[in-house]
């Protein structure tokens, strides 16, 4: 039995570790040593974490797999692009609308969000093949919907029974003629995360989609937006940012976008990556093709979203832009500097835990320092010791089998599309100012000497982390919340934010200060223990009068 | 519009699915083993599978779902996910202890052609099961039949761990079928009420209806226990409610235990209730008591007080068979019409069940068993409904043709109140029917004119 209510001593970081890994067989407690860190500032550099290795068969992990980082995140959000699945009906049941991705298409705009599609396979399909089947189903789509694009993904037993999808896609998108069909090899037993699907999404669509159109798109300041899923509406809040400052987004991968933006993005002079994660392997492939630089950013946080604009806008270089931007904060910041000194006499000095994502458990900190809050341990689901510890550490990365077989695509830069955004002179210039371009340090110089920080932490190190350490405040995702909140603990969404959003940008920061508070100091935390619980001995009788 | 693309005209389809009725075998499987007490189900496949099965009933239940994974690379994908299930077993009794781990299969372990019953011979032999502790599995390949069959075969593996002592224990084995824990604490109320010592699995109510108390217990109180299953084969018989989910259960432990059983529709509504109730006083050798008669008589009245807003409406409505089935005579009973029927599962007897229970009505029934919601919408195109009934996704569909809507069924992800209040039985049969007529009555009051706008109906 587990109870929040006993800690009270304060636990040093050394004995939270022994006690996570007390329980497990030799060989667990070995491989878990190695993901689970106490953050500390070494010189020069940070320590060394173990991550993106097999998840352990058998302890309740908070991953999912390939397939769901590919369709239902990287794909998932895209509005005018039929999504098939080619498998039983399961994986494309689970990953319809779960993920709260908004969409604007207006009043008549195409939009599938709301459909699954499947080719449901059956026994039969298993045992002859559904290579037949999956063209049919190309084919009834086609009929019914006329779509610009059909994307076919595959689960495990695709890869099994050896359906070769891409040829099946290559011959109906010729059939076709007026529709783009390809396929993804995403079979969920792919890597070992969710990752493996980020990977294999981005070399599909910038092999497929990206560069497409090369019509000219109108504006000023062009960026793409990458890594950003639009989740509760935060695309539509930082799109009403971006162009309120003047600054044009010709893609988003793939919060709202459309298959246009996809085809157009190699339009943009600027690549903005928010969740390094998922996308920066089209960041990078989108510089050597096309010569747009890319940025870290981070939009969520009111003093993270100050900092990222001002890196666009410098980036730029444009004073009328530095200028409008710097108005825009001025114009927004009083807004949330009320609600955040009013929700920080009631946050302040709390503490928070994040097991999320592969960036949000990051972004997600700077949000909690400004309410006060600290957070005392953190970690990601599917990330890689850059994400923990820097690009730096990606050279010295060990290639394992479980990545080996996800492929790597090499681009080379475009013949005639090529086209350097800024000179040798004016890169070297701005970095010399202290500009940063492909840069992102991972998560650990960010937090507090001391801290955890845990790779795939699972459901029992979750529940001893809130036992011994008792945060003020849990974030992960649904299947963790409930088991934290039964040990009294409030525990907030941060993949699909529960029923909230948008936390991105400045409404965003404002939403999140009211959300935690609300959380935090909830007055059904009170409530656990009736009266009699509290002293069940009697000390005297009562006597009516 | 959401469903803007759903056109009216119906084009036949053979390849695609659009929408689903359904879902695959292995969340049927993982929620009936958590009507186990003690028991921690088991995916043998790719980690995705137990992620999005946990976070559907999490969704759904809104209470802690645990479950493992054999998390499959893709070398296990290829030599066999023998040694992955071996570690597996051998972590979660170290680390979570429980009675029992309930494994079910995927499309991913079937195509490869894992045996289970061979891993859990290694298992014991290996010595990693710890003594007193069980292993059940359940073939649940996702690429046959749906979510129903991995519930009923599970619930047929939990039948098959009988080990009959060849002395009748006087208790009735009821297996309720995939219904909510809140229904079937109102089985097992009924059943004290009749004085009938019933054996119920699964049961969840217990399990996924629990209390916030400040303490977590990975294995909470509720669930049929494991010597409780045990004993099932000593059981006089067994009522099985519902052929989808329970029938191969029950049949089992009559062929194999010579446990005589009998195949009931599930408890919805008056009809069916009279008849579970029956035969349970029947198979038990019981006086039903006067409580019980009252409780009907109440939904009898019920039902006469609201029929004057009931009679003759059109009603669409999707979700399992056994469900479907029960829910269509409730609605006819009511002299309602259901004219559009969609279930994802397949089985012939889904449409001939149906057309009989329907044969009597003034409109034409569409019923489809393996079909869609976007067959579903495209007949509500053609032929408009009052009232809808389903899961959550028919909300969409709803929305489109403002057509009033009544969440029912499996995943409902949006509202709550499903794990507390019962819809099987009388009682649950008078929440029912306060559902429907809020849904038409909320709908003639927002939709009347003013001078037609009335204070008391």
């Amino acid at each position: 039995m587990a109870t929040a209510k006993k800690k009270l001593v304060q636990w040093e970081p050394t004995d939270v570790k022994k006690e996570l890994l007390k329980k497990y067989p030799a060989k667990v407690a070995r491989k878990r040593a190695k993901q689970i860190l106490i953050n500390e500032a070494l010189e020069n550099t940070t320590p060394e974490i173990t991550a993106n290795v097999r998840t352990i068969p058998g302890i309740i992990t908070m991953r999912g797999c390939t397939y769901a980082g590919c369709k239902g995140v990287i794909m998932g959000p895209t509005r005018d692009i039929i999504n098939l699945v080619h498998g039983p009906i399961g994986c494309s049941f689970y990953a319809w609308l779960t993920r709260r991705n908004q969409t604007d298409a207006g009043v008549d705009g195409e939009n599938y969000i709301p459909y699954c599609f499947s080719t449901d396979m059956q026994d039969s399909d298993i045992i002859f093949g559904g290579e037949k089947k999956l063209a049919a189903a190309i084919q009834e789509i086609y009929d019914i919907f006329h779509p610009k694009a059909i994307t076919i993904f595959a689960t495990c037993p695709v890869g099994l029974i050896g359906d070769d999808i891409h040829t099946v896609a290559r011959n109906m998108k010729a059939q076709l003629g007026d529709c783009n069909v390809f396929a993804f090899s995403c079979e969920g037993y792919k890597g070992v995360s969710q990752s493996a699907g980020h990977h294999i999404a981005n070399n599909q669509v910038f092999t497929h989609m990206v560069g497409e159109n090369n019509d000219e798109k109108a504006g000023e300041y062009k960026i793409n937006l990458l890594g950003e899923y639009n989740i509760g509406g935060d695309g539509f809040e930082i799109d009403r940012i971006l162009r309120k400052c003047g600054i044009t987004t010709i893609s988003t991968f793939s919060g709202n976008s459309t298959y246009d933006q996809f085809a157009s993005a190699h339009k943009a002079d600027l690549s903005c990556v928010m969740c390094h994660r998922s996308i920066n392997y089209v960041a990078d492939m989108m510089e050597t093709k096309f010569g747009i630089p890319w940025i870290k950013v981070n939009f969520i946080g009111a003093k993270s979203t100050i900092k990222s604009l001002r890196k666009i806008a410098e980036y730029f270089g444009d004073q009328k832009l530095i200028d409008r931007v710097e108005a825009v904060i001025a114009e927004e910041m009083p807004a949330v500097d009320a609600v955040c000194s009013d929700v920080l006499t009631r946050t302040a000095g709390k503490t928070a835990m994040l097991f999320v994502g592969g960036s949000r458990a990051h972004h997600y900190q700077d949000l909690f320092a400004e309410m006060g809050m600290k957070t005392i341990s953190a970690g990601y689901e599917f990330a890689h010791r850059d994400d923990y510890e820097g690009r730096r550490v990606i050279p010295t990365l060990k290639v394992d089998a479980d990545s080996r077989n996800i492929e790597e695509i090499e681009v080379e830069a475009d013949p005639e599309r090529f086209k350097p955004r800024k000179t040798e002179a004016e890169l070297k210039a701005l970095e010399d100012k202290g500009f940063k371009f492909k840069e992102y340090d991972g998560i650990m110089p960010d937090m507090d000497p001391g801290a955890l920080v845990i790779d795939d932490c699972n459901q029992y190190e979750a529940e001893k982390l809130v036992e011994l350490m008792k945060p003020d405040i849990f974030c992960a995702g649904i299947k963790e919340k409930f088991s934290i909140q039964k040990l009294g603990v409030p525990m907030k969404q941060l993949h699909s934010y529960d029923s909230g959003g948008p936390y991105a940008g400045f409404k965003g920061a404002v939403n999140f200060y009211k959300e935690i508070d609300r959380l935090v100091n909830s007055k059904v935390w009170s409530y656990m223990k009736a009266p009699w619980q509290e002293s069940p001995e009697l000390s005297a009788t009562y006597v009516w009068e | 519009m959401l469903l803007r693309h759903t056109p009216k005209e119906i084009s036949e389809r053979s390849a695609v699915t659009i929408n689903p009725a359904k879902t695959c075998q292995p969340i049927g499987a993982m929620y009936a083993a958590l009507g186990i007490h003690g028991c921690l189900p088991h995916s043998h496949g790719s980690q995705g599978c137990c992620a999005y099965h946990r976070s559907a009933l999490t969704r759904h239940y809104k209470e802690p779902v645990s479950a493992s994974t054999s998390s499959f690379t893709e070398g296990s994908s290829v030599f066999g996910g023998q040694a992955n299930l071996l570690q597996a077993i051998n972590n979660i009794f170290t680390v979570y202890d429980p009675e029992i781990i309930a494994v079910h299969t995927t499309c991913l372990s079937e195509t490869i052609g894992d045996d289970l019953s061979q891993i859990f011979d290694k298992a014991y032999k290996e010595g990693t099961v710890p003594k007193g502790k069980t292993l059940v599995g359940a073939p649940t390949p996702s690429y046959v039949g749906s979510h129903v069959t991995g519930f009923s075969n599970m619930v047929k593996a939990m039948a098959d761990l009988a080990e009959p002592t060849g002395k009748k224990n006087g208790k009735v084995n009821v297996i309720p079928g995939w219904v909510e824990p809140s229904d079937m604490e109102e089985i097992k109320r009924l059943a004290k009420l009749v004085g009938a010592d019933i054996t119920l699995f699964p049961d969840t109510s217990g399990v996924l209806n629990g209390p916030l108390s400040g303490e977590y217990h990975m294995f909470p109180q509720g669930g049929v226990t494991v010597a409780e299953l045990k004993g099932c084969g000593d059981a006089i018989g067994t009522l099985a409610l519902g052929e989808w989910c329970s029938a191969d259960a029950a049949r089992l432990l009559d062929t194999k235990y010579k446990v005589p059983c009998r195949i009931l529709d599930m408890p919805f509504g008056l009809k069916a209730t009279d008849r579970f109730i029956d035969a349970l006083r029947t198979i038990s050798g019981t006086v039903v008591p006067e409580e019980v008669s009252y409780e009907r008589g109440q939904l009898v009245d019920l039902i006469s007080d609201m029929h004057q807003y009931f009679y003759h409406k059109k009603v669409a409505l999707f979700g399992d068979p056994d469900q479907l089935i029960a829910m269509t005579e409730f609605l006819v009973s009511i002299d309602m019409c259901p004219v559009h029927l969609v279930t994802g599962t397949p089985g012939k007897r889904f449409e001939k069940r149906i057309k009989e229970l329907t044969k009597d009505m003034p409109f034409e029934v569409n019923v489809r068993a393996k079909g869609d919601l976007f067959l579903l919408h495209q007949w509500i195109k053609n032929e408009p409904v009052d009232l809808l009934i389903g899961n959550t996704y028919g909300k969409y569909i709803a929305r489109d043709e403002d057509i009033p809507f009544i969440r029912w069924g499996f995943p409902i992800l949006d509202r709550q109140g499903h794990q507390y209040f019962p819809t099987v039985g009388y009682k649950g049969g008078l929440r029912f029917l306060e559902k429907v007529l809020n849904a038409l009555l909320d709908r003639m009051d927002r939709d009347s004119a003013e001078e037609k706008f009335e204070l008391v109906y």
